[in-house]
């Protein structure tokens, strides 16, 4: 089956769009690469080539996990499926 | 002729490089033109300019004469013509890399003028190039091969693929003793917890850390913003990443899963306590890490990038690889290997392994890199402070 965005983590709340056509409404399947599952999520914003769709809601001053560790913060709400960026995620550091 | 054993240039230390490269190298900005013309007078030779080596002091001279001994003592080198303003420090390189035992001539351009040096320097050059090239390639196994491995214009398919590929390779030859080195001091900030967790021991975990903070420290003093367009830089930003917390988790794919590392390294220090997994204390920026890691003795890269860096080495070989789809597309002229596949989950990650190892095997045995068929030949110092 093709796979439109893929998740390091089980506990991931974000995952990486890996195709060059994803389109709010489009319905994507996720491979989750340490626990070979395969899950689904419907995109709500166009989310280009590598970057990153919210696995869910995620709510400002959220911790942002990837490959299962804390890799920023929610600035504005991102709700579930859609583009997590530097519009509403922000590092901790410096 | 085993899996992993390749053909190689022995030097006379024991040492084993991939390349033959006679280099005409300047101690300072002022003589890259005698180089230069030395280079073009005599076919073969390989002038290595930069803008360096005037007024420098204190740890930063001796960063300077490191990386230019290294570069001159790497067994990619055959042999080398150093060319400086001066003939005291001109002399202190040429010493140091006769440690080598390798054929090394030094000229200096005061009271002598740039033709008379470069007609004399010139005759050498044609001694070394002729003599350089009658040397055969030789049998080599894997445990006498140094691999250095640094990524750039990550974006987010660098860490889900092409880094750990880079990292099941090292999986794959840490066990059977080659001599591995990563850095990238800046771009572990936010994952150098889990890097230091993989050094060997409790002194070189706490080694790790202390260069870490010391160069925390430099960002803390010099910084006007949270760094964002630097560290992430706008490329990795284009590709997906947001911070720079991300991007360091994808860099440390690099290391695989397994592998310890047994020491720190200065930049451009040479790994003394034998085979194994190295960190260097060097800079995110690619020709910067690349420059020192060759000048310690490292002789063949690996070098994921996401949306597409194009940088080689003149010296080292940089093998670049890249999972984007988009990338490997619209960029083939930069790239040897496509590992999108993983993505498409027609390949997998071991499999990518695997090739990586075979490219870097068929590189070793003279294969040029895309990088060296495209002329980059990128050779920048690390400057640590402003010369007096």
């Amino acid at each position: 089956m093709a796979t439109q965005f893929i998740v390091h983590d089980k506990i991931d709340t974000v995952g990486v769009v890996v195709v060059e056509d994803v389109q709010p409404g489009k319905d994507l399947t996720g491979w989750i690469m340490q626990t070979d599952e395969t899950i689904t999520l419907k995109a709500l914003d166009a989310v280009p080539l590598g970057h990153k769709i919210a696995l869910r809601d995620l709510k400002t001053g959220d911790t942002v996990l990837k490959y299962g560790h804390d890799v920023g913060r929610i600035v504005a709400d991102a709700g579930k499926g859609h583009h997590v960026h530097v519009h509403n995620m922000k590092t901790k550091r410096w | 002729m085993g899996r992993y054993d390749f053909y190689g240039y022995r030097r006379e230390n024991g040492r084993v490089g991939i390349r033959n490269h006679v280099v005409i190298l300047p101690l300072d900005d002022l003589s890259n033109a005698a180089c230069e013309a030395v280079a073009n007078n005599i076919k073969g030779t390989m002038a290595l300019p930069h803008p360096y080596g005037r007024l420098q002091f204190g740890e930063d001279l001796e960063l300077h004469f490191r990386t230019l001994i290294g570069t001159g003592s790497s067994p990619n080198v055959a042999a080398v013509v150093v060319i400086g303003i001066e003939p005291a420090w001109t002399d202190r390189v040429v010493k140091g890399i006769a440690k080598t035992g390798k054929p090394v001539v030094g000229f200096s351009i005061e009271e002598n003028g740039d033709i008379s040096t470069i007609a004399a320097a010139s005759r050498k050059a044609r001694e070394f190039v002729q003599d350089a090239t009658e040397k055969q390639r030789e049998l080599c196994t894997i445990q006498e091969l140094f691999v250095s491995t640094k990524c750039g214009e990550s974006d987010t398919t660098s860490g889900l693929a092409s880094c750990p590929t880079v990292g099941n390779l090292i999986d794959k030859l840490d066990p059977l003793g080659a001599t591995t080195c990563f850095g990238e001091t800046s771009e572990l900030t936010g994952a150098e917890v889990v890097c230091a967790s993989r050094a060997v021991t409790k002194d070189v975990s706490d080694k790790f850390m202390n260069v870490f903070n010391a160069y925390q420290d430099v960002i803390e003093r010099h910084k006007t913003s949270d760094l964002s367009e630097s560290q992430p830089t706008k490329g990795n930003i284009a590709g997906g990443l947001t911070t720079i917390e991300e991007k360091a988790f994808g860099n440390l794919q690099k290391i695989g899963r397994k592998a310890k590392f047994i020491d720190v390294l200065k930049p451009a220090e040479a790994p003394g306590k034998g085979a194994g997994l190295y960190y260097m204390d060097t800079s995110s920026a690619a020709a910067e890490c690349i420059t020192l890691q060759a000048a310690a003795g490292f002789v063949v890269h690996l070098f994921p990038t996401g949306q597409g860096n194009v940088i080689g080495n003149p010296i080292e070989p940089v093998i670049k690889l890249t999972a984007n789809p988009r990338t490997a597309r619209t960029m083939v002229e930069h790239i040897d290997l496509d590992v999108s596949g993983i993505l498409r989950r027609e390949m997998t990650l071991d499999q990518a392994g695997d090739k990586l190892i075979d490219i870097m095997i068929r590189t070793c045995n003279g294969r040029l890199t895309c990088a060296e068929a495209m002329g980059h030949r990128e050779f920048v110092f690390t400057k640590l402070y402003q010369s007096a």
